[in-house]
């Protein structure tokens, strides 16, 4: 008896020894082919999303390196640790490297790349061979960029105000100018990509309001991308021929009217805050709607919030400009339009808030990052509020209280939601699984040192500190010193997810096809997913997020909430 | 109204507890938001939480109601925001009649003020308590922005353009002046004071040392220097149109247009005289560019329009008594 139950085990072992060797291993897109050739020639939009992944990574910390010069030196009211020229160039890189090679493409180039045809049960997108060229074209502006950096960097600040940054500047203009204006190109390419796609390639049966709100918000970042960049290249390339051949345009002495560069430089680039965040808002829909596994409250309307944002962001550049000597009258209709495009914003607050309301929620780490960007873009949101208010603005215009505003939509929203994002979709990504405890710290580390850092700015700005200040008078320090605290804190906060998204590629356990019991096309296919995404193409039949039927849904009203939130539970009900 | 909010700069004009107001009042919108919103979050992620990794959540469309509500009402706080936000603005940015005027050069990296009576001084400005101020400020290099955060108060000083803003002290004392639009190396460095001094301590101040003779005064030797007076004669018979009470009165162009002649006006004729030719007269003046310097052309602006049309602020009123400062609560 013993002998053949040993001899059957044996056997058994033998089978699967066997099996592992004559069965291969189901091919995915990352071990589909191999060599440096088959990443760096690829059309796939999955390992261009990778290939995207790297370089934006690499410009994330070169960027937190700027940022850690700047905290270090900000400590002491002196300028002590570098040369007032040094910071300049310092923060002035820190916001070219973050804005340009960061923020405006982390979203939508890496997840939007890897998840748009996933989501719509597309093979690729419409044109893989341009996805291939927009990142290249982004190398290149970036390569223009870190040439600018070895060779001394540029002093003007991002926004490269004229004539500064024309006449007087003597750092490399041009060539950071080139840099931002190349990578420009990237990022239509990007956007017009992931119209098409969404226009021409949805699976049968996937009706627009079918999709994700992930592809709606993408859409509207896209629409602003196509529309809003031109404009930026156009600017700078005003800028140059002002600055080698002095047309005259944004100089005085020539004619040229200095605060036209502004309105320029502002139509596109407060288009562009809505680049980076509403990519951010989009992730958060997801992560909300899949971490509490139910529908969007309010569907249709955080959805349209996404395309109202893109419209009215185009219209509100002039609160930028309201101590620039702009007609009182225009500063006005400026400040309007901007309350007009917090609308929308607020509402998707709300529906994510209510979309809590019976919901399953799942503490799990991308549900923490969730919490975090809806905190964050809340203070950041209401104090968009006191700038677009004309009296208070003309106050802390320039100060660290915009600093402190802009850090938290872009760290607090867009970091926040790019990471939320990344731990979400990490399994269907590598095929791996993040260590979960590792990750919650990790979160947890973040949230703190994020406020630490800049909630003092808000303080120091309205107690009037400049931005863009190298020395600062004294009774500055105390919150200069918590806020550079904060910024170490929250440079090991990065560094950790850094660490063991590394280790899980090799170490991590496996990860199933939907790991989460989350709702979505791309949980329909394996982790990671075949080169071509899917084994045959899906047949939609389904509502967006539709975890129950959809003839079980009701309609809610406030009074039904009150009722059941407010009055006491009869005893013995549940 | 005089709110005071911690994490403030001192209260020293008569506009810093209006903006300070709104201030507080914003403050306390986003705390009750915040708080409200978090407190629901927190409520829901606790009463909802996930217990079992099979269950899903109760399927809701959503509430069209609702969603009325939660942007209309929003909408309509943020209109009552925008009229709070631009009354102030509108306040700030007009400047009113009778006022101490000084002018203001900036350049990289200092402010330097020249008084009506000739004082002059750099990065330091004395200003007596109580009175309104009206500066009128230019930049001989890239932009600037004038920002004393004890006034509320801040304006872009644009090459090639005057700009006005004015400010009333309400309160003695020296406060900082920065330069808050990044202007190149030392920009943290453009610092300066503003001393608000009691009337009496202001008038000595005043006599304590003039020099040079009025802002007008020096004009009026530039405008013999550099002999604009062989064509601006006074008796008309020159070959340019006589300035004597030019200034604050309409002049008509020859291309039909009229304006009135301000500070702004007199300074592009001076820099390029044939951006707008007065009508019956030929374009010949040769331009002045390079050759006078803001501050010179600050004190011709002063001279045109000490000889102008009698306009209010006009003439030096610095011998004035101050007014005693209105009384704040």
């Amino acid at each position: 008896m013993r002998n053949r139950r040993n001899q059957r085990r044996l056997s058994n072992r033998v089978f699967m020894e066997i099996a592992e060797k004559v069965i291969p291993p189901r091919t995915h897109y990352l071990n589909a082919t191999y060599g440096v050739k088959s990443w760096l020639l690829t059309t796939d939009h999955k390992r261009i999303a990778l290939l995207y992944l790297a370089s934006v990574t690499f410009f994330f910390f070169l960027g937190g390196l700027f940022a850690v010069g700047i905290r270090l030196e900000l400590l002491t009211p002196k300028g002590d640790i570098v040369q007032a020229e040094t910071y300049n160039r310092m923060f002035t890189m820190h916001g070219v490297v973050m804005i340009f090679f960061f923020l405006i493409p982390a979203i939508p180039a890496v997840l939007g790349n890897f998840l748009v045809p996933l989501m719509i049960g597309a093979k690729d997108l419409a044109f893989p061979k341009i996805n291939l060229l927009s990142w290249y074209i982004y190398t290149l502006g970036a390569a223009f960029t870190v040439v600018a950096i070895i060779l001394g960097g540029v002093d003007t600040g991002w926004t490269f105000y004229t004539p500064y940054s024309s006449t007087y500047s003597n750092g490399n203009v041009v060539l950071t100018g080139v840099g931002a204006f190349i990578t420009g190109f990237s990022s239509i390419l990007t956007g017009l990509n992931f119209i098409v796609t969404i226009h021409t390639m949805r699976a049968p049966g996937l009706t627009w309001f079918r999709l994700p709100l992930f592809i709606w918000s993408h859409y509207a970042t896209s629409l602003i991308m196509i529309l809003g960049t031109p404009v930026i290249a156009v600017t700078l390339l005003l800028l140059a021929l002002e600055r080698i051949v002095h047309i005259g345009i944004f100089d005085p002495a020539l004619g040229g009217d200095p605060v036209l560069f502004q309105h320029l430089f502002w139509f596109y680039s407060h288009p562009a805050v809505y680049i980076m965040v509403l990519p951010a808002m989009g992730v958060i829909s997801e992560l909300v709607a899949n971490m509490t596994r139910k529908n969007i409250f309010g569907y249709k309307f955080v959805a349209f919030a996404s395309l109202a944002i893109a419209v009215f962001g185009f219209l509100v550049w002039g609160h930028h400009l309201f101590v620039s000597t702009q007609s009182v009258y225009a500063g006005m209709m400026f400040s309007i339009l901007s309350y007009a495009v917090a609308v929308p914003s607020a509402v998707k607050v709300f529906n994510w808030t209510a979309t809590l309301y019976k919901g399953s929620i799942s503490y799990n780490t991308p549900m923490l990052y969730a919490f975090g960007f809806i905190g964050f873009f809340i203070i950041g949101g209401m104090t968009g509020l006191f700038l677009a208010a004309l009296g208070v603005d003309v106050h802390v215009h320039d100060t660290y209280f915009v600093v402190a505003h802009f850090h938290y939509i872009m760290v607090g929203g867009t970091i926040m939601g790019y990471l939320g994002g990344m731990h979400y979709w990490w399994p269907k990504i590598t095929g791996r699984m993040y260590p979960e405890a590792w990750a919650r710290f990790a979160a947890l580390v973040i949230f703190v040192g994020f406020n630490l850092t800049f909630f003092p700015q808000f303080l120091l700005g309205y107690m009037g500190m400049p931005r863009r200040y190298y020395a600062y008078p004294e009774e500055f320090q105390v919150l200069n010193v918590m806020s550079s605290a904060g910024a170490s804190i929250l440079g090991i906060g990065y560094l950790i997810p850094m660490i063991y998204f590394i280790w899980s590629m090799r170490y991590g356990p496996h990860a199933s096809a939907n790991p989460w019991g989350a709702f979505g096309l791309e949980w329909k296919t394996s982790s990671p997913p075949p080169t071509l995404n899917f084994e045959k193409t899906p047949v939609v039949t389904w509502e967006a997020y539709e975890f129950t039927p959809r003839d079980e849904m009701v309609v809610v009203s406030v009074r039904d909430v009150l009722d059941e939130t407010l009055r006491p539970r009869p005893v013995g009900s549940e | 109204m005089q709110v005071p909010v911690p994490f403030s700069p001192d209260q020293a004009s008569s506009y810093s507890g209006q903006v300070d107001a709104l201030y507080g009042f914003l403050c306390a919108l986003t705390f009750l938001v915040g708080i409200v919103i978090s407190l629901v979050i927190i409520y829901f992620a606790i009463k909802y939480r996930r217990r079992d990794e099979t269950e899903v959540g109760k399927p809701i469309e959503g509430s069209t109601k609702l969603e009325l509500a939660w942007s209309i009402i929003p909408f309509c706080i943020s209109m009552g925001i925008f009229v709070w936000g631009a009354s102030l603005y509108y306040k700030m940015y007009h400047a009113p009649g009778e006022a101490l005027e000084v002018y203001v050069v900036a350049k990289q990296w200092m402010w330097k003020f020249q008084h009506l009576d000739g004082q002059r001084e750099i990065n330091e400005l004395h200003v007596p308590v109580g009175r309104k101020v009206k500066l009128m400020l230019t930049t001989e290099d890239v932009i600037h922005s004038f920002f004393v955060p004890a006034f509320r108060v801040k304006l872009d000083v644009v090459p090639g353009k005057y700009s006005t803003m004015w400010f009333e002290p309400t309160k003695a004392g020296r406060y900082h002046l920065f330069c808050a639009e990044y202007c190149g190396t030392s920009h943290s460095g453009m610092i300066g004071w503003i001393d608000v001094m009691e009337a009496a301590e202001y008038q000595s101040w005043l006599s304590g040392g003039a020099g040079e003779g009025s802002l007008a005064s020096s004009g009026e030797k530039l405008f013999q220097q550099l002999a604009c007076n062989t064509c601006h004669r006074s008796d008309a018979q020159g070959r340019g149109p006589v300035l004597e009470g030019v200034f604050g009165k309409e002049v008509q162009f020859q291309d039909g247009q009229r304006l009135i002649a301000d500070e702004s006006y007199i300074r592009e004729s001076i820099i390029t005289p044939r951006a707008k030719v007065v009508a019956g007269f030929q374009p010949i003046m040769p331009t002045f560019q390079g050759q006078v310097s803001e501050e010179q052309l600050l004190q011709l602006v002063a001279y045109i329009k000490s000889i102008g049309a009698k306009s209010p602020g006009a003439a030096s009123t610095n011998a004035q008594p101050a007014k005693p400062a209105p009384p704040q609560q």
